[in-house]
This record gives structure tokens, sequence and C-alpha cells, in this order.
């Protein structure tokens, strides 16, 4: 093995133990980025001694250990540090505070602590940016590099928006636990719209050239199946991890050759990636068996789960979609899902129908500014033949959008749009 | 990144000999922390090549022919789809899996096309051919 491999192998197996001694340390010492900083230290251990010494046999285990040494030590100096301030102030107590059990906390299970990280790293105290940095920074191993490359922002800008939240979880005193009772539907609300956000980011860029950054996806998704495993009592997240997988075994066909995006109706379906639906129709299927009422991600999933069974386009079982929509604008009352289910109507019943309801909520102030609003109803305009009015609202459309690809596709509708007319 | 990850087989594998039941728990266990680690996609045990076929190609001819097949170490006992970050973790996570036989097997990993994998391959002419077929089925709406 060169050096260079040997670097690669530990950075390798730094990304795939980190969240876990990140996790651990955090329960010890009460906070992430003291935490972080001593689990650092531990990589920077191995970094100096593994090329000599050779990669562990355990190297988890040995990263733990050194973790938790550098914990201690941490500990004592400050314990020391604290003793000196006493001697100064001529105030010795014979306070006996001993050293935490490193062990006993250590053999607790690790994926209590990392189920506790993530609820950290996602909790409400911090902007969703903050959120999304830090979830992908301690629990989905990105260096803040990849995070900035991720999101098109400046390294300085992410490295900043990192340790800021660091410090405001400190200031906050958020408690490292996974919250209970009432708090948790709250709480696991916001870790899965993180989750779903760096999909989201990853499935349709909002910026930028490209029109997908697959490795962000593949993170979500990562970090979905784990929390699925986690918190498996709770049928939204097996919802969320259902509606990613389903909408991530469309990826290769949403794409044109030159890429363009292709809308879903006219993917070819044989390039859909059959494992990923059959995973994602699994864990609708392990949502369904937990108890409790269907949520938004299970609802969504389910959408997305019709579309995956219908063979053809043609296929598509639309009053099922229709009915979907209708329960979940009851539970998520917006404008943007109305749009969708306006979309589903019009599929079920003629485009007339649909573009009533477009219609009825195109006034309301969230859909200003939203490019698909008039971009679905230029296409409900075109199948009606008022193709004049379907240009403008493409280009309206077009305008609104800050994806150059999609804008490309939305001029192109514009254009054919106007030879009709 | 993807990888098809496979257990080759050996004597016993390919005499149908199951593994025993400390195996077996190692092997549930390892799953399991793949399955917890988000990196297991799918996995599965294959039947000795003694009840395998192979089709073979030539021209236009196709010849069937039935197992078992001589070559042991080359034939498949076992396989994995792992979704990983690098080949490296794919590697590493291998070094983990408990030995899958009694004395000496392999383990060969395999990494899966991307579709931005086939980049150049897809010529314009071909990606035109494609547009045209479609076209012409009305895949379009």
């Amino acid at each position: 093995m060169t050096a260079t491999d040997t670097q690669r192998a530990i950075e390798t197996v730094w990304k795939m133990e980190s969240a876990k001694v990140i996790a651990g340390l955090t329960r010890m010492v009460r906070d992430v980025g003291l935490a972080e900083d001593l689990a650092h230290d531990a990589l920077v251990s191995a970094l100096e001694q593994w090329p000599g010494s050779g990669i562990p046999r355990n190297p988890a285990a040995w990263l733990m250990a050194a973790a938790k040494h550098r914990a201690i030590d941490h500990f004592r100096r400050h314990k020391m540090l604290e003793r000196k301030h006493q001697e100064l102030g001529h105030e010795l107590e014979t306070q006996q505070e001993s050293i935490p059990d490193f062990d006993a906390a250590l053999d607790d299970d690790v994926g209590d602590d990392v189920l506790r990280l993530i609820f950290t790293a996602c909790h409400p105290v911090l902007s969703t940016e903050a959120r999304v940095a830090l979830t992908l920074r301690l629990l989905g191993g990105l260096t803040t590099d990849e995070i900035a490359r991720a999101f098109l922002a400046s390294e300085p800008t992410i490295a900043q928006r990192i340790v800021r939240a660091k410090r405001t979880l400190a200031d906050a005193k958020v408690p490292f636990e996974v919250p209970r009772g009432g708090e948790l539907a709250g709480r696991l609300a916001s870790v899965l719209e993180v989750i779903y956000l760096i999909f989201n980011e990853g499935y349709s860029a909002t910026a930028g050239d490209d029109w997908m950054r697959p490795g962000l996806c593949e993170d979500a998704l990562r970090l979905g199946r784990i929390l699925a495993e986690l918190a498996s009592a709770e049928p939204e997240v097996h919802g969320l991890v259902a509606l990613m997988e389903i909408q991530a075994s469309r990826s290769a066909a949403r794409t044109g050759p030159s890429g363009q995006p292709i809308l879903l109706l006219d993917q070819d379906r044989a390039r859909w990636d059959q494992l990923l639906i059959r995973r994602g129709l699994a864990a609708l299927e392990r949502a369904a068996r937990v108890d409790g009422a269907r949520g938004t991600y299970v609802l969504q999933a389910a959408i997305a789960a019709c579309h995956a069974r219908a063979r053809t386009a043609a296929e598509t079982d639309w009053p099922a979609i229709v009915t979907l929509y209708g329960e979940l604008a009851r539970l998520m009352p917006s404008p943007v899902v109305e749009l969708n289910r306006a979309v589903a109507v019009s599929m079920a019943s003629g485009p007339a129908a649909g573009l009533d309801l477009v219609d009825a909520i195109a006034s309301a102030p969230v859909l200003k500014n939203y490019h698909l609003l008039p971009s679905v109803r230029g296409d409900l305009l075109v199948k009606l033949g008022r193709h004049e009015e379907a240009r403008s609202e493409f280009e309206r459309a077009a305008s609104l959008t800050r994806n150059a690809r999609e804008r490309e596709l939305l001029l192109t509708r514009a254009r054919e749009a106007k030879t009709k007319a | 990144m993807r990888f098809l990850v496979m257990v080759k087989a050996t004597k016993d594998s390919e005499a149908g000999k199951m593994p025993d039941t400390k195996l077996l728990e190692e092997m549930g266990k390892f799953n399991e922390e793949l399955v917890k680690a988000g990196v297991m996609l799918a996995g599965e045990g294959l039947h000795p090549s003694s009840k395998g076929v192979r089709v073979r190609f030539n021209g236009d001819t196709r010849t069937v022919t039935d197992g078992p097949f001589a070559e042991t170490k080359e034939l498949v006992a076992g396989f994995w789809i792992w979704q990983v970050k690098s080949r490296e973790e794919a590697i590493e996570w291998v070094k983990r899996c408990p030995n899958p036989h009694a004395g000496e097997g392999e383990i060969e990993i395999r990494q899966i096309f991307e579709t931005a994998d086939f980049g150049d391959a897809m010529t314009p002419e071909l990606r035109e051919q494609e547009e045209r077929l479609r076209a012409k089925t009305g895949i379009k709406s």
C-alpha cells in the first residue's frame, strides 16, 4: 500500500465513522463544536500513526478510543484550570467531582447517539441553511469544501455558517437528546425537512447550469435510510425515504441527451431504476405497517408510487392521484399542492377542469413568482388550443426560473406555441 | 456510486453446503451494519451452479448448457449492491465482512455504470436516433 493509498483509506474510514465518533463524544462533552474538534484530533493522530503502524484491524474502534482519550485529556486540563482558578481565589472547596465514566458512556448504543446528533444538527433554533450545512458536515461526513461546491457557495461562507451554528447550539444550551412526547412531531418534521431539502437541491438544482447534482441526492438518501433504521417507528420517516427512492429512480430518465430536463410524463420509463422503485414501494409498505395517520411525506410518496406503478404514462391512475392530492391539501393547505392537484384533475377530467382550478389559485401571493404556475397554465392552454395565451405563460415561466436548463425548455415551449398560434 | 460486490464460489458452496449457524449470525450482523449505514441496496445468495444454465452465443446460434460449471473460483455464490461514496469505502466494507467460507475465498468489487458514465459513448448520432425513435413510437406524450 502506498502512502497515498493509506491516506485515502484513512480518510475513507473517517468519513464512515466520523458521525458515530462525534455523536459519542457529544454525549460526553455536551458540546457539538468541542466534540467535533476532539474527533478531529483523533483523525490527526490516525494520519500521523497509521502510515507507520499500518491501519488497525478495527479502525472504527481505534478512532473511538483515540477520541475518548482526547476527551479525557480535555476534561482533566479543564478541571486543572478550574482548580487553579479556585486556588487563586482562595476558595478551595472540597468538591469531589470525578471524571465521568467514559467507558460506560461509549458502550451504550451508538445508534442512539447518532439519532441525538441528527436532532441536534436539525434543531429549529438554527436557520434552515445552517441545519443543512451542519447535517451534511456532522452526519454526511462531507468536508466544508464539498458542501460549498454542492451549494455553489464559497468555502468561507459555509465554514462561517457551520461555526455560527455550533455556537448557536451552545448558547441556546440545546440538550443532546431525542425529543419525546408532544415535542417529537415538530422536531422530527425539522429533521425530515432538512433531508428532503438536501435531496431536492440535488434533484432539481434551484440555481446553476446543471439540472441535477446527483451527489446530494445520494447523500440525502443515505441519511434517510440511516434515519429509517434509527427511528423505524415513525411512518413519516419511511414516507420520506419512499418518496426519495422513487424520485431518484427517475434520475436517468429526466435528462435528455443534451442535458435538457424531460418531464415525468415524457420520460422513457424503461430507464427508470426498478431497484429504487422496489425499495421505494417497500418503504411505503413499511410506513403503512407502522401505526399512525398518513402524513405529508407518506402521501407524496403514495402519489409518486402511482406513477412508478404505471408502465406507461397512459396507464397512470389519475383519479387515485387526485384523491391523494385532496388528502394532502387537507393536511398541508397550500397553493402549490393545489396546483399539483389541478394538474392531476386535468389528466383525470380534462384540461378545462384543471384550468378552472389553476385560475382559482392564480392570485395566491406565494405563487406570484413561482415559475410552475405559468408553466402549468401554459401547458393546459396548449391542450385547449389557446396557443397565443400559452406562449406568454411559457415566457413568463422562463423569466421566473433560476435554472438555466429549465429556462431553455420553457423558451422552447414558448416558441412551439408561437408557431401554432 | 454503486458497486456490485460478488462473493465467489468455493467447493463447499458449489456442493450446496449451507453456512453454519455461527457464520449465518455473523453475516446477519454484517448485513445489519450495512443497512444501518444506508449502504445496502440489495443482496442475495445464489444456488450452486449445478442449478444454473448458460446460454452460449455464436453469431446467430444459441446453445444452452446446463450446470454445474467447472471453474469454481470464477463462479458467483452471492452478491450485494451497495451505494457508497467511493471505491475505497466499498473496499473498507468488504474488509469488515466475515469470511464467507471456512477457508479461502474471494470477494470481487465492481463499479456499476451510472448514466453519466456513458458520456462520450452516447454519440450525437445515437442521441438523435433515440430521439427519432421516441418521436415515432409516440412516447412523447
